[in-house]
């Protein structure tokens, strides 16, 4: 009964989105205030309907409902309750049920943020947001509806796949999804404002902090997986080039590029069209994430969807969407009026550098993970386009960016001096080509590759323009100590979020650098109480003891470690057997220090009564993890900038006694 | 390039081996090659895995092959001709450089030009500010700059 409402709710939905994506959008185009604003009324029923279905399906998940088909595929009684519940988007029916309930959300937030958003804009992108989520529920409905019934129902489910069950992938879909679908705001409000053939700078103002926020979900979701694969894969590797990684990885760019073009449009009122280019862009790359991971068209570890009348629906789809905003954007882009000019050497000026290389290295990714389709459907044989491949290619674009990204901040708007900029960096660059000169001697030479003391030195140069900035900020040393702290005190939160995610960028640099280039590994078949080392650590085993899960079985080792003689830590990693599905599992044990993981991995047992160990030494691994975080940590601290909290400025500045209809 | 293209492909993300200790070769430096070699080769049956990362059968017996044929003296070379004339370039992670693949690996270069292309135009096209003539600020001007630089420091 309860299932049945759920998917009663999504039909009501559709419905729902079908008014709200065509009246709206008349009634803005005749003025017509009332048709205008049934936009508020119906994404707030999107919300309460979509919302419904989405209780529903928990529901049956959480009561293990077997009855229900999408239940008795994908869970188990003997699961955890965590993973009871991250089975419900643990799917693909589910998965795409969560794509539909965050695009309703996102929905309501903009009718409850957005009250002073001039009507018209509000409108069209609000039936935009519609056309979306009509899209959407059509393929949910028709092709992969999550609430079908099973009789007679199974005496319990088939379960999880393992691999899936981890906190770690437990969020990894809503924080993906939460990106993904965020982007989908700056695209409603992009063809919004192609429809207007307006943008200004109050449609930057309100479109950066949606792009922001679901560039941080959207980057909280990346490295979630990766850290996942880095721990659960058992190898140590923590991304692959893999077709379902570059699919996340290539809104990233985007939207990356976005987030800096939309600054100028705000700030300067220029690149207007190529921001709304990106805006179309970005969300469109988030499709054809969906699409390539949902469609199964290929196939990779993550794809657990193979149905081609699916990948035909999310085609039609794509190409109705993609293909249609950027017929909008051909006819209607170059009526939008340029704005405010700016020299080549500017700060305008290396924000379209850091486009032109984003833009280029999220082409590269996508030939790179399209490119083997092609190849197959134009009958040029079979190609893998493996890592090789986008580490030859993808890297060498982002070196000069990384270079560019320590000067950028330094110019200033409009036309700036290149020479002043860089003999502010002369420490910086000083320092950097001393770390070049420092790794080279300590790794010996050629011993180590080449690379890694330009990795280094990448990290040190933008470590240290990102603090060269701040402190010309603040006028350290120029002015008295006094002021530059109060300076310091008074900067804008904005400046702040720069500030931290460019140098968790360059922190992240050095750390994936480190752990690429000095990973230590061995691998053998280790009896009890001997003794292998890797990297000065002492990893002992003690012994293999069989321990029972709640739905696996397990061998621990357990390792005594110890550096220098002295214990340094007892590990004991696991390889599981999962009863349903039955699969193995490996849980590597990580120690994580300040200077690299110590990760040791354990297998089966060999024919000569010892056990397939595999040990690691990590450098710096988690010198990435703390990158991340930092650049999450900047673009949460910018998002609490007061000119970035939607409408905080424009509200203040209504006449009091204006009425607001 | 090529020689670039080689350092940073055995980069970033080199997974640890699928390998089975028994499998592996006595010889420690034949045994990197025969590692660094099956990296580079695609575990036919699996999802864009090398040989090295994955446990499949069809993945050991290859690394099997790789090992015996570097143990019997041949180069990395001729070991990774021999395997892609059995299974074709679709085993090789690497796509090679040839007619097939020229959009491949040209492609991102073509993109760069575009995309740098495109920001020239941009500013070809439209009057710069550099092309404005700068005008000397007048005394009165000056004296009213000076005074509100002077009323910032304050606040």
């Amino acid at each position: 009964m309860i299932a049945e409402i759920g998917h009663f709710a999504l039909i009501l939905a559709l419905a729902v989105a079908l008014v709200q994506a065509v009246v709206p959008l008349v009634g803005a185009s005749r003025g017509n205030a009332a048709w205008m604003a049934l936009s508020g009324p119906t994404s707030a029923a999107q919300v309460l309907l979509v919302g419904i279905s989405f209780a529903a399906l928990t529901h049956a998940y959480v009561t293990s409902d077997f009855s229900v088909m999408n239940v008795a595929q994908n869970s188990h009684t003997d699961k955890p309750m965590l993973y009871k519940v991250a089975g419900v988007w643990g799917n693909h029916e589910g998965s795409l049920l969560l794509w539909i309930t965050i695009l309703a959300v996102f929905g309501g937030a903009v009718t409850l943020f957005g009250r002073n958003l001039p009507p018209g804009l509000k409108s069209r992108a609000l039936a935009v947001q519609a056309m979306i989520t009509v899209g959407f529920l059509l393929f949910i409905l028709l092709t992969s509806n999550p609430f079908a019934r099973l009789e007679p129902p199974p005496l319990n489910g088939q379960g999880l796949n393992p691999l899936l069950q981890d906190p770690g992938l437990a969020f990894h879909p809503p924080l993906l999804y939460l990106g993904y679908v965020g982007f989908s705001m700056a695209f409603s409000f992009a063809i919004a404002a192609l429809i207007e053939g307006r943008v200004d700078a109050a449609w930057a103002r309100w479109v950066r902090p949606w792009t922001l926020a679901a560039w941080v979900f959207l980057t909280c979701g990346i490295a979630l997986g990766s850290w996942w694969a880095y721990y659960e894969l058992g190898w140590g590797g923590w991304w692959y080039w893999d077709p379902v990684e570059n699919a996340s990885f290539m809104p990233w760019l985007a939207g990356t590029a976005l987030l800096h073009s939309a600054v100028v449009v705000e700030k300067r009122d220029a690149l207007k069209s190529w921001t709304i280019l990106l805006a179309i862009t970005a969300f469109g790359l988030s499709l054809l994430g969906t699409f390539l991971v949902r469609s199964g068209v290929i196939t990779s570890v993550h794809a657990f969807a193979t149905d081609p009348a699916r990948g035909v629906f999310i085609l039609g789809l794509l190409v109705v969407a993609i293909g249609g905003s950027f017929l909008l954007y051909a006819v209607r882009a170059p009526a939008l009026k340029t704005g405010g000019l700016f020299a080549p050497l500017s700060r305008e000026g290396t924000l379209l550098l850091n486009n032109v290389l984003m833009a280029t290295g999220a082409g590269t990714v996508l030939l790179g993970t399209l490119y083997p389709l092609f190849a197959d459907a134009l009958n040029l044989g079979k190609v893998s386009v493996g890592p090789p491949f986008f580490n030859a290619v993808f890297l060498p674009l982002m070196v000069p960016m990384v270079l560019a990204m320590a000067v950028g901040p330094l110019m200033s708007w409009k036309r700036s001096d290149l020479a002043g900029a860089l003999s502010r960096l002369k420490i910086a660059a000083a320092l950097a080509v001393a770390a070049a000169i420092a790794t080279w001697v300590w790794q010996g030479g050629s011993l180590g590759p080449w690379w890694a003391a330009g990795g280094m030195a990448l990290a040190v140069w933008l470590f240290l323009g990102v603090l060269t900035e701040l402190a010309e900020r603040i006028r350290l040393f120029r002015a008295p100590f006094g002021q530059s702290l109060s300076r310091l005190a008074k900067l804008p939160r904005s400046a702040w979020g720069m500030t931290i995610t460019h140098a968790g960028l360059a922190v992240f640099i050095a750390g994936m650098t480190a752990s690429s280039a000095w990973k230590q590994e061995s691998v053998q078949s280790q009896k009890i109480g001997e003794t292998i080392t890797v990297a000065g650590y002492a990893f002992t085993l003690k012994d293999v003891q069989n321990v029972q899960g709640p739905n696996y079985l397990a061998s621990r080792g357990t390792f005594e470690v110890s550096k220098d003689g002295k214990p340094f830590a007892v590990m004991q990693p696991q390889k599981r057997q999962y009863k349903s599905p039955p699969m193995p599992t490996t849980e590597a044990a990580i120690e994580t220090t300040f200077l690299g993981d110590v990760y040791a991995v354990i297998g089966d047992s060999g024919g000569d009564g010892g056990y397939v160990t595999r040990l690691y030494f990590n450098p710096l691994v988690v010198w990435m993890w703390a990158g991340t975080g930092m650049m999450v940590l900047g673009g949460l601290v910018s998002l609490t900038d007061r000119r970035h909290r939607v409408g905080a400025p424009t509200r203040a500045r209504l006449p009091a006694h204006s009425v607001r209809a | 390039m090529k020689r670039l293209a080689l350092a940073l492909m055995l980069a970033v993300a080199a997974p640890a081996l699928a390998a089975d200790p028994s499998e592996m070769l006595k010889d420690p430096v034949l045994e990197k090659k025969a590692e660094d070699l099956g990296k580079e080769l695609r575990c036919l049956v699996c999802q864009n895995e090398s040989i090295e990362d994955s446990n499949a059968d069809l993945a050991r017996d290859l690394r099997v092959i790789v090992r015996e044929r570097f143990a019997k003296g041949e180069s990395s070379d001729q070991v990774k001709q021999y395997v892609v004339d059995r299974y074709g370039d679709y085993v090789l992670l690497n796509p090679p450089f040839k007619g097939t693949t020229l959009v491949l690996w040209l492609g991102p270069f073509a993109l760069l030009v575009v995309a740098v292309g495109a920001a020239f135009a941009f500013f070809r096209r439209r009057p710069s500010v550099n092309a404005t003539p700068v005008v000397p600020l007048s005394t009165e001007e000056k004296r009213r700059l000076d005074a509100l630089l002077k009323d910032g420091d304050r606040s």
